[in-house]
């Protein structure tokens, strides 16, 4: 049971070597991964750093040999503790997965079973690894790794099924699965990314103390660099399926070599705090007041409904030119504050004022005369464009609703969409043939080709790779100067709306927190909630470093 | 156009469309190729395929089988898609209604169809026919009426998803008119998991209809593939054929649109729901 | 204590939607007979048994005809929640006592069939979900899909032709061999033989929609992340169908069996009519042949009844598969 056991090898915990996996024949492309080699010592944490599509994910899968059907390892080899785990197969496969190395995924909720109480889950990885124990002992085991991953009443957890866990309490069950044999390499796919930004950071912290307590070697694929920058020893670059850079995590990240990785670490949304631009004269476009909204969840027959206070008292007041952020973990009731304000979500109460004009006493015609003044951004590229129009029809469609003749709307929605950076050409196109960012222009298109007065961004840039993400902010940023556009611009990543906003509002519980000019809210927060907020920010110590400086430069990035 | 090319290629798809193509032939030549009436006395009773003409054999009172067949395929597709017809326009109205307007009517209309989906249709068919006599009016009215349920609710489940999705949101907030917003991006959404469940209520109806008759309670004046069936089974062991060939057509008859729905099915699946799931 | 509680309020929801279902239907019964063409006692004594003036009188007399009809809705309702289903116009029996002669003939053909869909079906879909894409799995695919389409009395039909006319294995129709001297365990079997046929055509529409349902959720789940999980646990294959695949997949299986019940306990009708088989689909049959009113009226009453039954033993199977269920928060 202790480390003292094991024989103290040199062989490093993983070995990837040349390793190249091939696709399934008809895909877009031949080989998910092509010739990657690097390595894990014991008690390091190695980060294996790519955007959508880059083959990580298919790495993290080779190494347990849990590939999809018809993807295959087509050459190279993975040895962990010097043994290559691709000749492992039956008793000794199982053996190896689960005991030698153990692994975590995305998403907590769906990779535990739904129907099975948490500690059975647990207690079978302990069954199937180390044989039979006693009841007692098994539930003292069990209890013992829930405590470890710092679950409060393990023996209640136990018990539980996980839907009635949150987020993170999922995730640390799936780490005490991983944990469960004291694995040499534990593999954890993207771990945080599903969680909120404080719950990532205690899971980050989670895997780190466990790491050191017992030496092994972590391999932690991500997409941040944010996270790297927290807590790798290593990093390695991956882009279209190659290794792009390799290195220490202080070398990479201090001085990347390859331009690829530059530009990746230039897009991570940092706070560039500017001083903020003088507060607007005059009456607000946008005022909301005193805004209210209580979900009720009905649940069974006799069962007391569940009540949830989605705004409790909202206030807000917005000028021309001026964008504001509103931030909050998830259920902080920051989409449902954008959603009211465009009425897709009936308030109990309170004032919406456009112009002077209250939004929430107008019906019918009424309100979709002055909705023309409020249009809205939303977070999934994919689902915001009806996949039966065509580009233009769905740009055009705007001013047609408000009496602009076809051929005009056609010409604006053209205009448009060059300026958005794409061509006038895409107009007759489908949505389909688009990429996600793409896509997300064309919604910005369609949205400003009304001349809204306020332009409401819903974690507008949230599903897009980290690149792709800083162009569309840029975008943004651009039209909102040219057009004199007022912006509330709603996200959970703390980082982009200090990169983009003039003032942020915090949000937790359908209250208001803190609100301030950006600059004074990040600098000197006066609430422990945004504080805990702002600590939690993967690679903000990093990031914000007093001497960190770098060379501007200007790659290409598609 | 793409869903078009895409169905060319799919094999049980285009079977079951081959198949439903040759029932349909059957239907519209059955006046020609046997002009006698189907009801004829035309050779001996229960000369077996092959012999006396008959090329399905004749039954117990010496009416051709290959003749009954071919008028029945006119009944069973004409009640068949006429059903299918009254029960999409009661289903999609339902549930329509229901997932637009929401809140009581919607609680109201979705008990009564739980309602209506708990009770045995198949009961329920035999008391509205036996009750209003049998003829083509009142059998498509009440297979209409005991099919519905499964359309009005995917039909409401289908309207209250595309309601919430963003890009119906987006139109509402382009300004578009509630009106255009359902004609224009809900409805065509919704068309076609609803084709592909409207073409396998033809088959169900199908199956209804040749039940009903088989219990005599078809039009009297139709010849449909149920009644010969039922009329045959009294004397299955002298003429096996005159149940067996009937049988064998309704069979291939519900198995050609079910083929061809789920053919619909494969290739309308929507492109979006597949990617995001 | 609580799972205690919450079957308790679940059963008690159940019994609401049961009365309410009961009122439900014998207004519906109630305003059948009043929309039908004619006299409402030329109705009840059907078509075939003529116009007896007795008979129509006591008709009257006992249905309270000459009353307005929301006195008459009152009576009837009334007599049905004292279980009293009035009297077969034909045999002039009370249609309660029909009806409880036939009940056990009809119960043990609709719960073998529906057991018999649900297990064979399910192993069924297990199996060839588990191998999908091979050829088993595409004759099973097409298997299904002929079964699925085929009209139950045909089924029937052309099982007594192969092993009653041409095998000579099993009888064509009845209910038990008529005058066997048998022991209780010979009597059993006899039965059986008789129920075979039935409970096969029957069942095989329902075999045939599990197990092309279980099949899909078979392949959903197995690209669910817990079996990935379960996997990289180190866990063996039956392990992992057992352990993890087997409950989920299935939920969506258990749902649809709980819809589907009303289509098979109608479909006992045309079987029953089939094999001569005496339960309430016969007599459904006979009384259709006749024009026996309150019999009809009766018979659609008990067997909504009875498909209430199948819904709720459903339901609370899908309970006890899935803890979301019992705590309500769905």
């Amino acid at each position: 049971m202790t480390d003292a056991k094991a024989p103290v090898s040199t062989a490093p915990v993983l070995a990837v070597d040349g390793l190249t996996i091939a696709l399934p024949r008809g895909g877009d492309r031949a080989y998910a991964v092509e010739d990657v080699s690097f390595a894990i010592q014991r008690n390091e944490v190695v980060c294996l750093v790519g955007e959508s599509g880059s083959g990580k994910s298919m790495i993290a899968h080779a190494i347990l040999s849990l590939l999809p059907s018809g993807v295959r390892v087509a050459g190279g080899a993975v040895a962990v503790n010097g043994r290559d785990t691709a000749r492992l197969s039956g008793p000794d496969l199982r053996a190896f997965r689960g005991g030698e190395a153990g692994m975590i995924f995305q998403e907590p909720l769906s990779s535990l079973n739904p129907l099975k109480r948490v500690g059975a889950q647990i207690a079978e990885t302990i069954r199937t690894h180390q044989g039979g124990l006693p009841r007692d002992e098994m539930r003292a085991r069990v209890e013992g790794l829930l405590a470890q991953v710092g679950l409060p009443t393990p023996g209640l957890l136990a018990r539980s099924y996980p839907f009635e866990l949150s987020g993170g309490q999922r995730q640390r069950v799936m780490i005490a699965i991983a944990m469960a044999n004291r694995p040499a390499l534990l593999v954890a796919d993207e771990p945080t990314t599903a969680l909120d930004v404080t719950t990532q950071a205690q899971i980050l912290r989670l895997i780190d103390d466990l790491r050191r307590e017992r030496g092994m070697g972590v391999l932690l694929i991500t997409h941040d660099f944010g996270v790297v920058a927290d807590v790798a020893d290593r990093v390695v670059v991956l882009r279209g399926g190659r290794v792009v850079e390799t290195g220490s995590a202080e070398a990479v990240l201090r001085r990347p070599r390859d331009p690829y990785t530059q530009a990746l670490i230039d897009a991570v949304p940092r706070a560039r705090l500017r001083p903020p631009a003088p507060r607007p004269e005059g009456a607000p476009v946008l005022s909301v007041e005193d805004l209210r909204k209580t979900f009720t969840v009905r649940r069974g027959l006799f069962q007391p409904p569940r009540r949830v206070v989605a705004a409790d008292g909202l206030s807000l007041a917005l000028h021309q030119g001026e964008t504001l952020a509103v931030v909050g973990e998830s259920g902080s009731g920051k989409s449902t504050l954008g959603r009211m304000i465009m009425r897709l979500t009936e308030p109990d109460g309170g004032a919406i004022r456009l112009g002077g004009e209250d939004l929430r006493s107008l019906q019918g015609e009424a309100l979709r005369r002055a909705r023309r003044g409020l249009q809205i951004v939303f977070q999934d590229p994919f689902a915001s464009l009806d996949p039966r129009q065509k580009v233009g029809d769905a740009v055009a469609r705007g001013p047609m609703a408000y009496g602009t003749p076809r051929r005009e709307a056609m010409a604006a929605a053209r205009t448009l969409l060059e300026r958005v950076g794409l061509t006038a050409a895409a107009a007759e196109r489908y949505p389909h043939e688009f990429s996600g960012g793409q896509r997300q222009r064309i919604c910005i298109a369609r949205a400003l080709v009304l001349q809204p007065q306020v332009l409401i961004a819903d974690e507008a840039v949230s599903a897009l790779d980290v690149s792709v993400q800083a162009q569309v902010l840029a975008l943004l940023a651009e039209l909102r100067r040219e057009m004199r556009l007022a912006m509330i611009f709603i996200t959970h990543d703390l980082r982009i709306a200090a990169e983009i906003a003039d003032r942020v509002i915090v949000l937790q519980k359908g209250r208001i927190v803190e609100e301030g000019a950006t600059r004074d809210v990040f600098s000197a927060p006066r609430e422990a909630y945004t504080r805990a907020l702002l600590d939690a920010i993967p690679g903000r110590r990093f990031f914000e470093h007093p001497g960190f400086t770098r060379e501007p430069v200007a790659p290409e990035v598609a | 156009m793409d869903a078009l090319k895409a169905f060319l290629r799919h094999p049980s798809g285009m079977a079951g469309l081959v198949l439903i193509l040759a029932v349909l032939v059957l239907a519209a030549s059955a006046p020609f190729l046997y002009p006698e009436s189907p009801w004829e006395m035309v050779a001996t009773p229960f000369a077996p395929p092959g012999e006396d003409g008959m090329r399905l054999g004749a039954d117990t009172l010496g009416r051709d089988v290959a003749a009954g067949i071919a008028h029945g395929a006119r009944v069973s597709l004409l009640i068949g898609i006429a059903s299918a017809l009254a029960a999409l326009v009661i289903g999609v109205t339902v549930g329509a209604l229901a997932g637009y307007a929401g809140g009581g009517l919607d609680a109201a209309l979705m008990r009564m169809t739980e309602l209506f989906q708990t009770i045995p249709a198949f009961v329920l068919a035999i008391l509205l026919v036996a009750t209003f006599t049998p003829s083509l009016a009142t059998i498509v009215a009440t297979i209409g009426a005991v099919s519905w349920p499964p359309l009005a609710r995917l039909t409401r489940a289908e309207f209250l998803r595309l309601r919430r999705r963003e890009f119906v949101e987006a139109a509402i907030c382009q300004g578009e008119r509630a009106g255009r917003v359902v004609l224009g991006h809900v409805l065509p959404n919704t068309v076609s998991p609803i084709l592909v469940t409207a073409s396998l209520t033809v088959a169900s109806a199908i199956l209804i209809e040749s039940a009903l008759s088989f219990l005599g309670l078809g039009d009297p004046n139709m010849m449909s593939w149920g009644f010969m069936v039922g009329s045959a089974r009294s004397s299955i062991r002298q003429a096996w054929w005159a149940s067996v060939f009937p049988g064998l057509a309704i069979l291939v008859t519900v198995l050609a649109i079910n083929l061809f729905g789920e053919g619909l099915s494969d290739v309308l699946n929507p492109r979006i729901a597949r990617r995001r799931g | 204590m609580r799972r205690a509680a919450e079957i308790g309020i679940a059963l008690g929801a159940w019994i609401v939607r049961l009365v309410a279902v009961v009122l439900v239907i014998a207004t519906f019964n109630f305003a059948l007979v009043r929309a039908a063409p004619g006299d409402p006692a030329q109705v009840m004594a059907g078509q075939s048994g003529g116009a007896d003036a007795k008979l129509l009188a006591d008709l009257r007399a006992e249905y309270g005809l000459d009353q307005p009809y929301a006195v008459q809705l009152a009576r009837h309702l009334g007599r049905v929640v004292r279980l009293d289903l009035g009297t077969s116009t034909q045999q002039r029996r009370p249609v309660l006592d029909l009806i409880r002669e036939r009940l056990p003939a009809t119960l043990l053909l609709t719960v073998t069939a529906f057991a018999l869909a649900l297990l064979l079906g399910s192993t069924l879909g297990v199996m060839a979900g588990l191998a999908a894409g091979s050829a088993a799995d595409t004759a099973f695919t097409v298997l299904s899909l002929v079964l699925y389409a085929m009209p139950v009395f045909w089924l029937g039909l052309m099982l007594v032709l192969v092993f009653s006319v041409w095998l000579d294995w099993l009888p064509p129709f009845g209910y038990g061999t008529i005058n066997a001297r048998l022991g209780p365990l010979g009597q059993a079997l006899d039965l059986l033989k008789y129920l075979a046929m039935p409970a096969a055509s029957l069942g095989a529409i329902y075999l045939a929609i599990y197990a092309r349902l279980m099949r899909a959720s078979i392949i959903e789940v197995a690209q669910q992340d817990f079996v990935k999980t379960a996997r990289a646990k180190g866990l063996n294959g039956a392990q992992i169908v057992v352990g993890h695949m087997l409950r989920n997949a299935l939920v969506p299986v258990v749902t649809v069996a709980g819809m589907q019940a009303g289509a098979l306990v109608g479909g006992a009708v045309v079987v029953e009519t089939v094999f001569a088989w005496p339960g309430l689909g016969r007599l459904t049959f006979d009384a259709l042949l006749q024009r026996d009113y309150p019999v009809m009226l009766g018979v659609f009453l008990i067997l909504s009844v009875i498909v209430i039954l199948f819904n709720l033993a459903t339901d609370l199977a899908y309970r006890l598969i899935d803890p979301r269920m019992r705590a309500g928060s769905a």
